[in-house]
């Protein structure tokens, strides 16, 4: 017999909380189609109605039947959450009402069309968002869903289908959850479009019929019984590793995808995104940032592309460098990537074989133990790389009249010159002057110099003048070689000038974050951290900032810090609170509530959020990729400085805690030590007299020696009350709770204070099988204690004073009454007060005695209680909460 | 003392008050006993190591270290039997001296009766054990050879667990147990913290022995701190 492998601990703690976050999470159960119109609404009806028989309850978030009379038959019997409307542009939308359905918070609810777009004005702009959020708040979802709207399959329907697919959801959305396949044999599917069953907006009546083509259903099929096949496959990874089986997959891999600008790097991510889920590893997303910058629409796609990456579940790495192939080989090695995934060149490029071939070439050559798949991916726009447009902003145009008026200079310079130089000389005055502006304007101006500057020479200054006729040989080579030198110098001095901008942007990142740093490192205590990161950050960003901490209360609730500059209005709070609480972005430029004023930051630190940023720019323009990044780096340092700050107080303050309970500590011991001591010297002598009384002759006064001996006892007493009202008053009572025998606490008190007790009639009543209690015995002891001398002091003698003990549903009842005169009215609120004395009461007492078994009672949880009984007499009842004691195993006798 | 020798037994008494070593000398000297005095805890140690003594009276709270700390040092050469004086609510000061090798305690004012009993027992501990295996107290008897408990004269059906409990307070009669003490012998050390488990069995015990479990007299209480089986026969 062999043991079974056992689970390694790691692997086994992530599948416990895994399954522990998916107990408080709710479920998420998908009904995947190939297509529409094969049945998704009507099975996902049926299983909640089923549900419904089998006793727990579904509701309906949103249901679209399409007026299909089955479907509809189904829906009737399920509660449903009427819709939330919205008013856009005239129309009036309906859309699920999410508040709603948080605020019933049913144990089920069914959402429709996983991929729907939300009306503009909606808290999140996809509906998948909604859900997530529902899951979050521990519902559980059914919902729809085609296989053409997974973001990572969305390019494989493209290429099938040749439709573009708008909605989709990112594949991360559908982590841990369940799926159905509702599935159709093609020819059904089309025999149901064919009787019009299948519902298609009629503004897609056109593409229907290639899109339901025999050939597309089937590997539409194929592509949705794979997906659902790989998530069954991860159910069941997850099972073997929960329970210790030995993982079969390879593990360790690490991929790595190139993002750029390209059209056809969205396909890339997403082919790797599959690739990466297929081997369970973890994947990167590397775009690497050459010197020349990017137009205005490359920017936005590399953005739509990094965002789509980490979307997927990449890591996101941003690099610098001249040679993409270069940048991807160095964090490949950094990161310790096994495989790389690129690209297939569309064609053959001259340049290459300047830099000693392809991408790709290079890559493949220089990639060592790294494995490379080259990916033919196409692209969702033309292929043909646009040539940066021209553009004629304020700055370009100020170029352009620099140039024209420094080629106009030189003309003159010229016309002077010639005189005095050949006209071949001229060209080279031409040139310099090409040199020296390209190193101070654009490229477009430099450029437009070269062109104008080489023309200009041939009109005025080349034989013939004045036409653009050239004779010679040598003055057409001379022509031709200017030209081509001054484009080369132009666009190389260009190229340096947009390194030098790429390296300062750079280095005022890194200034930035640096000044940041320091300023923080500044601050003296929280208060000043806080405000310095208001005013850094404002001034940082060009921004409003408002800071926002949780209350003390730990309840949820947010509120900003008063140095905020930003005096936020309700509905950006409670977007803040949103960031908060589900340690996501949110507002201005993300996902949720993209129409906030602006851009709320979670400060997440490790496993908390310790607060949130909350950013509204001056001016109406969004952050762009650079200040995105700049803030998100902010960010995650302030996370860290505050958090860190915070646990340095929260340590301080323990420190003071402690050291004021060890002063406080000190100060009892002494004062007991130093008032005791004398007394132990009393009581010491009076007892050795007192023992002499047999042996010693008869004139000894010897009831002196008794009053000292009884006068020394309640000294003694006296000095612990005001020890022990010293303990209470000042929250230092610790009670050490162990399991106590209550009738031993009662016999040992009884018989402690036996002589005190003597004048009075004791009876004790402890209920049968009294279950064992955690108490601090010794407290309980003082309590008991002065209960039975307070009952003692208060009564004529021969009362009787009854103590009783018993358990009452988790509560230990301990009660001492007595049968005397009772408490007096006007003393009832009062009696547990310090230095409290009933008007009536008898001399020598200090008013203590109550007050501190208030004290020690409620240092154990419990309540204290005095009161007169119908009967006559004062009872007093002491109830502490109680919890079964663990068992005992039973054994035989010897 | 029975074995009364011709030498009286030596007492050194710890304590930086003096008047309370006046207080002892009187009481203790009165009683047969020779006394020495220390008024610091590193004088105290001093003093045990050239006159090494019967039986060691030791204050905790001390000027020049902790109680405890003499304690520990006294114990790392010598097994003198140490009775040590406290103030009444410092349960945790007489279990960390207990648990450290002292032999019992009393507690702070004490009358001199008490401590004249709790210094016998230290100094009857310290003898070789005798060589009767009976051990007789009260209607209690018990044969630690043949393991048979007898009350009265009849004989009591004790549980393993019972016996080896009552074996263990039979051995240290008169001296005072704490809880942890008891709970690693009888239970093992990974007990110390099962407290329910020395209620119960106690309860159980007294039931079986006492003769009004109501009131024990066998086996006592010391609230706080564990129990004392009584040793007078």
């Amino acid at each position: 017999m062999t043991e079974p492998e056992r689970p390694n601990p790691d692997v086994l703690l992530t599948a416990l909380q895994k399954e522990e976050a998916r107990q408080k999470h709710g479920k998420l159960k998908v009904f995947l189609g190939m297509a529409p119109g094969v049945g998704k609404t009507y099975a996902m009806l049926e299983a909640a109605r089923r549900e419904l028989t089998a006793g727990r309850q579904a509701v309906i978030g949103y249901v679209e039947t399409h007026g299909r009379k089955e479907t509809d038959a189904l829906t009737e019997g399920l509660e449903l959450i009427p819709r939330q409307t919205i008013e856009y542009r005239g129309m009036t939308l309906t859309e699920m009402d999410l508040d709603g359905t948080l605020a019933r918070h049913p144990r089920l609810v069914l959402v429709d069309e996983f991929a729907h777009t939300n009306a503009p004005g909606s808290r999140h702009p996809k509906r998948y968002q909604d859900v997530l959020e529902l899951l979050e708040a521990g519902i559980d979802v059914f919902t729809t869903l085609n296989i053409q709207h997974v973001d990572s399959r969305a390019e494989a329907v493209r290429q099938i289908t040749g439709a573009t697919i708008r909605e989709t959801i990112p594949d991360t959305a559908l982590d841990g959850a369940e799926f159905e396949l509702v599935d159709l044999p093609p020819e059904e599917l089309r025999a149901r479009l064919a009787a019009g069953k299948v519902y298609v907006p009629e503004s897609a009546r056109a593409a229907q019929e290639h899109f339901f083509r025999p050939g597309n259903l089937s590997a539409l099929r194929e592509l949705a019984l794979r997906f659902a096949a790989e998530h069954v496959g991860q159910d069941v990874l997850a099972y073997r590793q929960a329970q210790g089986i030995a993982d079969p997959w390879k593990s360790g891999q690490r991929l790595l995808v190139g993002i750029s600008s390209s059209p056809t790097s969205a396909a890339l991510v997403r082919w790797t995104r599959r690739l990466a889920s297929e081997l369970q590893a973890q994947w990167l997303g590397v775009y690497v940032e050459l010197p020349n910058p990017l137009n205005d629409d490359e920017q936005e796609r590399l953005n739509r592309h990094l965002a789509l990456a980490r979307e997927l579940g990449a890591q996101i790495i941003h690099t610098s460098d001249a040679d993409v192939a270069k940048g991807l080989l160095r964090v490949a090695r950094e990161q310790n990537v096994t495989q790389l995934v690129v690209g297939k060149p569309a064609g053959w490029r001259a340049l290459d074989l300047l830099r000693g071939g392809s991408l790709l070439n290079r890559l493949i050559r220089e990639s060592g133990h790294i494995d490379v798949h080259a990916v033919r991916a196409e692209g969702e726009a033309p292929l043909f790389r646009r040539p940066s447009p021209v553009r004629f902003n304020a700055s370009n145009m100020r170029g352009y009249g620099i140039a024209l008026g420094v080629v106009a200079a030189v003309t003159a310079l010229n016309g002077v010159l010639q005189r005095w130089a050949g006209y071949q000389t001229l060209a080279l005055v031409y040139l310099l002057s090409v040199v020296v502006l390209a190193m101070f304007v654009a490229r477009g101006p430099t450029l437009a110099a070269a062109t104008l500057t080489a023309l200009l020479w041939d009109f005025l200054f080349v034989p013939p003048i004045f036409t653009f006729r050239i004779e010679s040989a040598t003055d057409l080579m001379f022509f031709c070689t200017y030209f081509v030198v001054a484009l080369a110098m132009g666009h190389l001095a260009a190229r340096l000038r947009a390194q030098q901008a790429a390296e300062r942007r750079r280095e005022q990142h890194a200034t930035a974050m640096y000044l940041l740093t320091r300023e923080l490192a500044q601050a003296t205590d929280f208060a000043d951290l806080l405000a310095i990161i208001i005013r850094e950050v404002g001034k940082a960003a060009q921004a409003d900032v408002a800071l926002s901490l949780p209350d003390e209360n730990q309840d949820g609730s947010l509120s900003a810090y008063f140095t905020s500059t930003w005096a936020m209005a309700e509905k950006e709070q409670s977007v803040a609170a949103w960031a908060f609480r589900r340690r996501q972005p949110a507002g201005r430029g993300t996902d949720t509530l993209p129409s906030a004023e602006g851009m709320h930051l979670p400060l997440v630190a490790g496993e908390r959020v310790v607060g949130v940023l909350s950013v509204r720019l001056r001016g109406e323009a969004a952050l762009d990729t650079n200040q995105r990044e700049l803030v998100d780096a902010f960010v995650r340092q302030i996370a860290l400085v505050v958090d860190r700050q915070r646990l340095r107080e929260a340590d301080q303050r323990a420190t003071m805690v402690e050291e004021s309970e060890r002063l406080s500590k000190t100060l009892l011991n002494s004062i007991s030590h130093e008032i005791r001591t004398p007394i132990a010297a009393i009581n010491s002598a009076a007892s050795t007299l007192a023992a002499a009384r047999n042996s010693s002759p008869a004139q000894v006064p010897w009831s002196m020696v008794d009053e000292i001996l009884e006068a020394t006892g309640r000294l003694n007493r006296l000095v612990g009350n005001l020890l022990n009202i010293t303990r209470v008053e000042s929250g230092h009572v610790k009670p050490k709770l162990d399991w106590c025998d209550v009738a031993d606490l009662i016999q040992v008190t009884l018989k402690e204070i036996e002589k005190d007790m003597a004048h009075h009639q004791l009876a004790v009543e402890v209920a049968q099988g009294l279950p064992l209690a955690r108490l601090d015995f010794v407290l309980m002891q003082q309590v008991l204690t002065n209960l039975l001398l307070n009952a003692a002091a208060h009564t004529p003698p021969g009362t009787r004073v009854q103590v009783r003990a018993a358990t009452r549903d988790e509560t230990l009842v301990l009660t001492v009454a007595d049968n005397g005169p009772g408490l007096p009215a006007e003393a009832l609120p009062h009696i547990f007060d310090k230095f409290y004395r009933a008007p009536a009461a008898r001399a020598g007492g200090t008013g203590l005695g109550l007050a501190i078994v208030k004290g020690f009672v409620e240092a154990q949880g419990g309540r204290v209680q005095g009161e007169n009984q119908p009967s006559g007499g004062a009872v007093f009842t002491v109830s502490l909460p109680v919890s079964k004691p663990p068992p005992i195993s039973p054994e035989g006798t010897l | 003392m029975s074995d009364t020798s011709a030498t009286k037994p030596n007492v050194l008494v710890i304590d930086d008050e003096l008047q309370i070593r006046r207080l002892l000398r009187a009481g203790l000297e009165g009683n047969g006993y020779r006394v020495l005095e220390a008024s610091s805890g590193q004088e105290g140690i001093t003093q045990a190591a050239q006159h090494p003594p019967d039986v060691i009276i030791l204050d905790l709270g001390l000027p020049d270290m902790d109680g405890i700390a003499v304690l520990k040092r006294l114990r790392e050469w010598s097994r003198v039997p140490v009775v040590v004086l406290t103030v009444r609510d410092r349960e945790e000061d007489k279990i960390l001296a207990l648990d450290n090798g002292a032999d019992d305690y009393v507690t702070k004012p004490f009358g001199t009766g008490e401590l004249l009993a709790r210094l016998r027992v230290a100094c009857r501990h310290a003898l070789p054990a005798t060589d009767s295996p009976i051990f007789r107290t009260g209607d209690l008897e018990v044969d630690l050879t043949a393991r048979v408990v007898k009350l009265k004269g009849r004989e009591v059906k004790l549980t393993a667990t019972e016996y080896s409990l009552l074996r263990l307070f039979v051995q240290h009669a008169g001296k005072v147990l704490t809880h942890r003490q008891i709970l690693k012998e009888v239970w093992g050390p990974n007990y110390v913290e099962q407290t329910h488990y020395l209620r119960v069995y106690i309860a159980h015990l007294r039931e079986k022995l006492e003769a009004d479990p109501a009131h024990p007299r066998l086996i006592g209480t010391e609230p706080g701190v564990g129990y004392r089986m009584q040793a007078e026969s």
